[in-house]
C-alpha cells in the first residue's frame, strides 16, 4: 500500500517534470512578454533592460535551470504581470474554483443518481425515456452556449439570479467560501448548473446502466423471486453495485471539472484559476502558465490516488497493485 | 473566530443580505481589463492606470477631451529650453492626513526608476528628466537632458504617491492597501484580485466632492457578461460597451450610452523597407523584385479601396469616426484640413494600373484578434474591399500575444495596430520616426517607413518648450506624414460607457473611467 | 468466426428496432451530405472575400440580398449568408471531427496492438503514458497545446489526435490481450502466420466492435471540444470558421437580438451531436446484447 502510493507519487514528480519543461518551451516559442506589456514609449535600452531583468535573455536551458533549482526550493517565481509570486497567485484563487467544482459535482450527484436509477428501473416508460433523452442533450449541449443561455433566461429575461462574478464571501479556517451566504449562493447557481450539466448526464448513463446491468444478475432476479420488496432490492443490491464505478467516475470527473471550470470561469466571470490561465495565456505571464499546469497536475495526481484508495476501502477484491 | 459567532453572523448574512438596501451613495462600475497590480508604478496599462487614478493623481491632469490641465501642479512654465518649474497646490492632504509636498512628487518622479522585473513599466514617462529638484514645499524645478516640450504629457503617467507610504513598498504592500495612500478622490477599502476594488471617499479631496461614498470597480473582461451585469442591474455603469449591443442598450429608457471620439487610432502598417516583404506577390503567385508599397500610388490606391464609411456604420455599428489623422479629432495637433479618402474601387483600380499591376496584387494582412474593437471583423471587411478592387488578400488573425511576437520577428509585412496619443509628435515619435532604436524613435514603425522631413519636423516640435510653437510643428509633421501614407489611417475608435438612466458621465476622449465623474442625473 | 455480413444484418435490425435511432441515423445521414455537398449546394462560397457584401451585414433571416439572391437564415456580421456559411461549417466541424477520430483510432490500434504484441518493459510504457493521459481531461490538454501552437486547422486536429489515441490504445490493447490467448490465435501462430497478420486479420475484428462505439461518441466530443476551444479563440481562424466559431461569432450579437448569427449554427452543432450521440448510443445496445 505504501510501497504504491510512492510509486505513484514518484510517477507524479515525473509528470511534474515533463509538463513543465514541455510548456516553458512552448511559451517560449510563441513570444516574449515583453513586447505585449512593454510601454510603447519605450526605448531600445528600456526593452533590454526589462528583458534582461526578467532573465528572458537568456538562453532557454538557463532559464528553465534557474526555474527547476528555484522551484526545489519551493520558488515557482514571480509572476510578470502582477509581481506577486505565482503559485500565491494561483492558491488565492484555488478556493472559489473549487468551490465552483464541488458544488457542480454535488448538483451532479444528487440529481443524476436518482434520476440514472429511475432511468434503469423503468427503461421503457416515458420518465426513463424523458431522462435519456434529457442526457443526451446534456451530453451534446456545448457549455460555452449553455451558460449564456443560463444568463439570458435567468438573468435577464426573469431576473431572478445575478448574471457573473462571485458573491460575498466569509473566512472559513481563513479561507473565503461564499457558498454560506445567501448572496454567494446566488451567484453560485448559475455557473455550478453550467458545468454540472455535462457530469449529470454522464452520471445518469452512469447508473442506469450500472441499475439495468445489475437488474440482471443472479442474485437480484433471485432476491426479486424470492419476493424481497422492490425497494429493499434496489437499497440493498442495485445501489452497492453501482456506488463503486458512480465513486470512481465522480472523483476522478471532479479533476475535468477543474479543468472545464475554464470555461465556466471564462462566461460568469468566476474569479477562479481557470480564468487566471487563460488572462496568462493572453498575456504570456509564463510563471503564472507554468505554476497553474504544476499544481492542477499535482492535484491530479492527488485525486486519483485517493479515488483509487477509495476504491480498494469499497470493493475489497480490488487490491492494490505496482503493476496493473 | 469561534463556532457559535460564526454560525450567527452566517446566518444574518444570509437572512438579512438580500433585505439590505444599496444605499443610493453607491456606485458600482464594471471595467473591461484585467488589473495586475495596484502599484501605480508597475506596470504601465490602462486599467492600472484607471484604478491608479482613484486613488492617486499627477501633477498635470487631462480633461475630457486630453487638454493639459492643471493637477496636482496649479501651474507650470518652462524656464528655459530644459528647465520647468512646477508650483504644486497649497492644502493638499494624503488619504492619512499628511501634507503633500514638493518632496513626495520628486520622489514619485524618481520610483519608476527604481521598480526592478517589470515587463512595462513607467521608466519612459521620466526618461527626458535629468534632475528634480525641490525648491520648497510647493515649488519643484525639473531639469531635463534635452529640450523637451513633452514633459507635461509624459508626467501625467506618474501618479504621485506618499513618500512616507512608498519609500519601502514592494508591490504586495500596494495590493494589501497598506502603502495605497494618495491624494485622489477615492480611499482604498478592499481589494480581491481578478475580481474586484472597492473604494470609499476621501472627504479630504481638494477638488469637487465626488457624489458616491462608497465605489466598486468590477472587473468583468467578458464583453456579453459585463453588458448582461448590467441589464440584470447589478451593475450601474460599464465601460466599452460591445459593439454589438450598443443600439440594443440605447432603445432601452432605463439606461443610456454616452460616448465620444477615443484617442485611439487604427491603423495598415506597409513595409515600405524590404525589397521582398513576406506575403506579398503577384497575382499569379510570383515574388516581386520591386516592394509595391514603395510606390505612393500603390498605397493612395489601397486607402482608396476601403470603405471607411462602411466599415465605421457596419462592422463597428457606429463605434468607429474614419481616420485620415495619426490622431484623433481635438487631440494636439490633429489636423482637420486633412479628410478621410473617399471609397473608390474604380479609382484604385485605375491607380493601381499606373503604377504598374493591372492584375492588381496579393498581400497578407496579419492582426490581432482580441485587442481592438471588432479588430478581427475589421482585417476580414478590409480584406474583403480589397480583394474586391483587385488585391487579393488573405487575413492572419491571432492573438495580440502571439500577433505581436510575429511582428517582431518581421514575419509580417501589413498589418494593423491601434494606438492612442495626446499628441501627434509623440504618435510620430513612435509611428513614424526612422527607426533609431537607441532613442527610443520608430519602435513601432513596422513598415520602417522613413522621411527626413517628416522626421526633422517631428524633431524640432518634441524641443520645443513653447506649446503653441510646438503645435503649429507637429500639425505640420502630422500632415507630411498622412499626404505620403506612411501608414494607412482606417478609423478612430469611439468610445462608449452605458448607465442607469438617472446617472451622467462626461465621456472621455482618453477612455478612462473614472467613478468620481460619475454624477447623478 | 462469424461473416461479415450477419452483423451488419443486426446492425440494421437492431437499429430498425429503434424510432429514434433510427431517425438520428437519417438526420446524421442528410447532415453528413449537406457537409460534403457545401460547395455545390451552398448558394455562396463564404470563403471567397469577393463574393462577400460588406454592406449585407447582419440580415436577418428572408432579407434580400443587394442583388437580388434571399438570405434565408439571414448574414453574419462580415455579410456571409448564414445558410452557406452553416454548411461548410458543417464540412469542417464534421470533418476535423472524423478526421481526428480516424487518426486517432489508427494510432491508437496500431499502438495498442504493438504493445500487447511486444509485452514487457515496452508495453509497460506504452500503458503509463496512456494512463498519464487519460488521467489529464482532454480540454486542458488541448488547451495548452493550441495555446502554445497557435490556430489552424493542422493544429487543432493534432490536438485532437492527442487527446483522443490513448482510448483507443487502451481498448485495443486490453482487448488484444485477451484474444492473444485464445485458442485460434495458438492455431494460427501453428499454422505458421505472422505476427501482423495475426494482430489484423484475428485480432482487430475482435476489437472493432467496441472500437466503434468508443469512436462514434468520440466523433462528437471532438466536435463539441473543437467549438469549445473555438469558442475561447483557440481554435480555428476566423477565415475558416467552423460551427463553433460561426457560435462564438454570434455570441457577442445574442443579447442585441440577433440571434440567428449563433442560433441557426448552434442548431445545426447540437442536431449533429445528438445525431451521432444518439446513434453511438443504439449501436452501444446493438452490440451489447445483454442489455436488450
Amino acid at each position: 500500500m505504501l510501497s504504491y502510493a510512492l510509486r505513484r507519487l514518484a510517477q507524479g514528480v515525473l509528470t511534474l517534470g515533463v509538463m513543465s519543461l514541455l510548456v516553458f518551451a512552448g511559451v517560449y516559442a510563441i513570444g516574449n512578454p515583453v513586447d505585449i506589456l512593454i510601454n510603447p514609449q519605450a526605448d531600445q535600452a528600456e526593452i533590454a533592460q526589462a528583458v534582461a531583468q526578467l532573465g528572458l535573455d537568456r538562453p532557454l536551458w538557463q532559464q528553465y535551470w534557474t526555474f527547476l533549482s528555484s522551484a526545489f526550493s519551493g520558488d515557482f517565481g514571480i509572476s510578470f504581470v502582477t509581481r506577486a509570486p505565482a503559485v500565491a497567485l494561483i492558491l488565492e484563487r484555488l478556493p472559489a474554483t473549487l468551490e465552483l467544482a464541488l458544488m457542480a459535482m454535488l448538483i451532479a450527484v444528487v440529481l443524476g443518481i436518482p434520476l440514472g436509477l429511475l432511468a434503469g428501473l423503468k427503461p421503457q416508460s416515458w420518465a426513463g425515456r424523458a431522462i435519456m433523452a434529457g442526457s443526451i442533450l446534456g451530453f451534446s449541449l456545448p457549455s460555452f452556449w449553455v451558460g449564456l443561455m443560463l444568463i439570458m433566461v435567468f438573468s435577464i429575461q426573469l431576473g431572478w439570479l445575478p448574471t457573473t462574478g462571485r458573491g460575498a464571501t466569509v473566512d472559513v479556517f481563513g479561507i473565503p467560501v461564499s457558498f454560506l451566504t445567501a448572496d454567494g449562493l446566488r451567484h453560485l447557481l448559475l455557473p455550478a448548473v453550467n458545468l454540472a450539466l455535462f457530469k449529470l448526464s454522464l452520471l445518469i448513463r452512469l447508473t442506469r446502466a450500472g441499475t439495468r446491468e445489475a437488474m440482471l444478475q443472479d442474485y437480484v432476479r433471485f432476491a426479486r423471486a424470492k419476493g424481497v420488496p422492490e425497494s429493499t432490492v434496489v437499497r440493498v443490491h442495485v445501489l452497492r453495485n453501482i456506488l463503486i464505478p458512480v465513486v470512481t467516475v465522480a472523483g476522478l470527473e471532479l479533476g475535468s471539472l477543474i479543468a472545464f471550470a475554464v470555461v465556466t470561469e471564462t462566461i460568469f466571470a468566476w474569479p477562479g484559476m481557470g480564468k487566471l490561465l487563460i488572462d496568462s495565456i493572453n498575456v504570456l505571464d509564463r510563471p503564472v502558465i507554468v505554476a497553474y499546469l504544476l499544481i492542477v497536475v499535482f492535484l491530479f495526481i492527488v485525486i486519483n490516488l485517493l479515488v483509487d484508495l477509495l476504491y480498494a476501502a469499497l470493493d475489497p477484491r480490488v487490491r492494490l497493485e505496482a503493476t496493473r | 473566530m469561534n463556532k457559535k459567532n460564526f454560525l450567527i453572523s452566517t446566518l444574518l448574512v444570509a437572512v438579512l443580505y438580500p433585505l439590505m438596501p444599496v444605499a443610493a451613495a453607491d456606485l458600482r462600475i464594471g471595467l473591461s481589463g484585467e488589473v495586475t497590480s495596484l502599484d501605480p508604478h508597475y506596470l504601465a496599462a490602462q486599467p492600472n492606470l484607471t484604478v491608479g487614478r482613484h486613488v492617486f493623481e499627477s501633477l498635470t491632469d487631462v480633461d475630457p477631451q486630453t487638454k493639459l490641465i492643471p493637477g496636482l501642479a496649479e501651474s507650470w512654465r518652462a524656464i528655459d529650453a530644459t528647465t520647468w518649474e512646477f508650483k504644486l497646490r497649497r492644502g493638499v492632504k494624503f488619504h492619512d492626513g499628511s501634507n503633500f509636498t514638493a518632496e513626495d512628487a520628486a520622489f514619485s518622479l524618481q520610483r519608476p526608476l527604481s521598480i526592478k522585473g517589470s515587463p512595462g513599466g513607467f521608466a519612459s514617462y521620466v526618461r527626458a528628466i535629468e534632475t528634480a529638484t525641490v525648491v520648497d514645499a510647493h515649488t519643484l524645478r525639473i531639469r531635463t537632458k534635452y529640450p523637451y516640450g513633452a514633459l507635461p504629457e509624459d508626467i501625467n503617467s506618474i501618479l504621485i504617491v506618499s513618500k512616507k507610504h512608498a519609500l519601502n513598498a514592494n508591490p504586495e504592500d500596494f495590493d494589501s492597501g497598506r502603502a495605497l495612500v494618495g491624494t485622489g478622490p477615492y480611499k482604498f477599502a478592499r481589494y480581491q484580485r481578478g475580481d474586484r476594488l472597492e473604494l470609499t471617499r476621501n472627504d479630504l479631496w481638494w477638488n469637487r466632492r465626488p457624489a458616491w461614498d462608497r465605489v466598486t470597480l468590477r472587473v468583468i473582461p467578458s464583453d456579453p457578461s459585463r453588458t448582461a451585469a448590467l441589464l440584470s442591474g447589478e451593475l450601474d455603469a460599464i465601460e466599452h460597451v460591445p459593439s454589438a449591443d450598443i443600439k440594443k442598450l440605447k432603445q432601452n429608457n432605463k439606461l443610456r450610452v454616452m460616448q465620444t471620439t477615443s484617442w485611439r487610432t487604427i491603423l495598415l502598417h506597409l513595409d515600405q523597407h524590404r525589397a521582398q516583404p513576406p506575403g506579398v506577390s503577384s497575382a499569379d503567385g510570383k515574388p516581386f523584385t520591386k516592394n509595391p508599397f514603395t510606390d505612393i500610388r500603390v498605397r493612395k490606391a489601397l486607402s482608396m479601396a476601403i470603405n471607411r464609411d462602411a466599415i465605421a456604420q457596419r462592422v463597428m455599428e457606429g463605434l468607429a469616426v474614419p481616420a485620415a489623422n495619426i490622431v484623433s479629432p481635438g487631440v494636439f495637433g490633429h489636423n482637420a484640413a486633412l479628410k478621410a479618402e473617399t471609397y473608390d474601387p474604380t479609382g484604385a483600380r485605375r491607380l493601381l494600373a499606373e503604377a504598374g499591376y493591372p492584375n492588381g496584387f496579393r498581400v497578407t494582412l496579419a492582426g490581432p484578434n482580441n485587442r481592438y474593437i471588432n479588430d478581427e471583423q475589421v482585417l476580414q471587411t478590409v480584406a474583403q474591399l480589397l480583394t474586391r478592387a483587385g488585391i487579393s488578400t488573405r487575413v492572419e488573425a491571432a492573438p495580440m500575444s502571439a500577433y505581436l511576437g510575429r511582428v517582431r520577428k518581421e514575419e509580417t509585412s501589413f498589418a494593423l495596430l491601434g494606438w492612442g496619443s495626446f499628441a501627434a509628435d509623440l504618435a510620430l515619435r513612435s509611428l513614424v520616426a526612422t527607426p533609431t532604436p537607441d532613442k527610443g524613435w520608430g519602435a513601432w514603425n513596422w513598415g520602417r517607413y522613413s522621411n527626413p522631413k517628416v522626421d526633422a519636423l517631428m524633431t524640432r516640435a518634441l524641443a520645443s518648450v513653447d506649446r503653441d510653437q510646438r503645435e503649429v510643428l507637429a500639425r505640420e509633421a502630422n500632415t507630411l506624414a498622412m499626404n505620403d501614407l506612411a501608414f494607412i489611417p482606417l478609423h478612430h475608435q469611439v468610445v462608449s460607457w452605458a448607465m442607469r438612466a438617472n446617472l451622467d458621465y462626461t465621456p472621455r476622449t482618453d477612455e478612462f473611467t473614472f467613478a468620481h465623474h460619475f454624477s447623478p442625473k | 468466426m462469424s461473416t461479415a455480413s450477419s452483423p451488419v444484418r443486426d446492425l440494421f435490425s437492431g437499429f430498425a428496432g429503434d424510432r429514434i435511432a433510427w431517425f438520428a441515423l437519417w438526420v446524421l445521414a442528410a447532415l453528413l451530405f449537406a457537409a460534403l455537398a457545401a460547395p455545390w449546394i451552398a448558394p455562396q462560397d463564404p470563403y471567397d472575400l469577393a463574393q462577400l457584401d460588406i454592406l449585407d451585414s447582419k440580415l436577418a433571416p428572408g432579407a434580400a440580398s443587394a442583388s437580388g439572391a434571399t438570405y434565408w437564415l439571414g448574414t453574419d456580421d462580415q455579410g456571409r449568408d448564414m445558410l452557406s456559411a452553416i454548411l461548410y461549417g458543417l464540412r469542417i466541424s464534421i470533418g476535423v471531427g472524423m478526421l481526428s477520430t480516424v487518426i486517432a483510432l489508427a494510432l491508437g490500434i496500431i499502438i495498442g496492438l504493438a504493445a500487447a504484441r511486444a509485452g514487457g518493459w515496452t508495453e509497460t510504457l506504452i500503458m503509463r503514458i496512456v494512463d498519464l493521459q487519460l488521467s489529464f481531461p482532454a480540454i486542458l490538454i488541448a488547451l495548452i497545446l493550441l495555446a502554445l501552437s497557435g490556430q489552424g486547422i493542422d493544429k487543432i486536429i493534432i490536438a485532437l489526435v492527442v487527446v483522443q489515441w490513448a482510448y483507443y490504445a487502451r481498448t485495443v490493447r486490453g482487448t488484444a490481450l485477451v484474444e492473444l490467448r485464445k485458442e485460434y490465435v495458438e492455431a494460427a501462430v501453428c499454422a505458421g502466420y505472422g505476427a501482423a497478420r495475426i494482430l489484423f486479420r484475428h485480432v482487430l475484428p475482435n476489437v472493432l466492435p467496441s472500437l466503434s462505439v468508443i469512436a462514434t461518441v468520440q466523433i462528437a466530443q471532438a466536435i463539441a471540444l473543437e467549438a469549445t476551444l473555438s469558442f475561447l479563440g483557440l481554435g480555428l481562424p476566423i477565415t475558416e470558421p467552423s460551427l463553433g466559431l460561426l457560435i462564438a461569432n454570434g455570441y457577442v450579437h445574442l443579447l442585441s437580438g440577433k440571434y440567428w448569427i449563433s442560433f441557426f449554427p448552434g442548431i445545426a452543432l447540437l442536431a449533429t451531436i445528438v445525431a451521432i450521440n444518439l446513434a453511438g448510443d443504439r449501436l452501444r445496445d446493438v452490440l451489447n446484447p445483454r442489455l436488450r
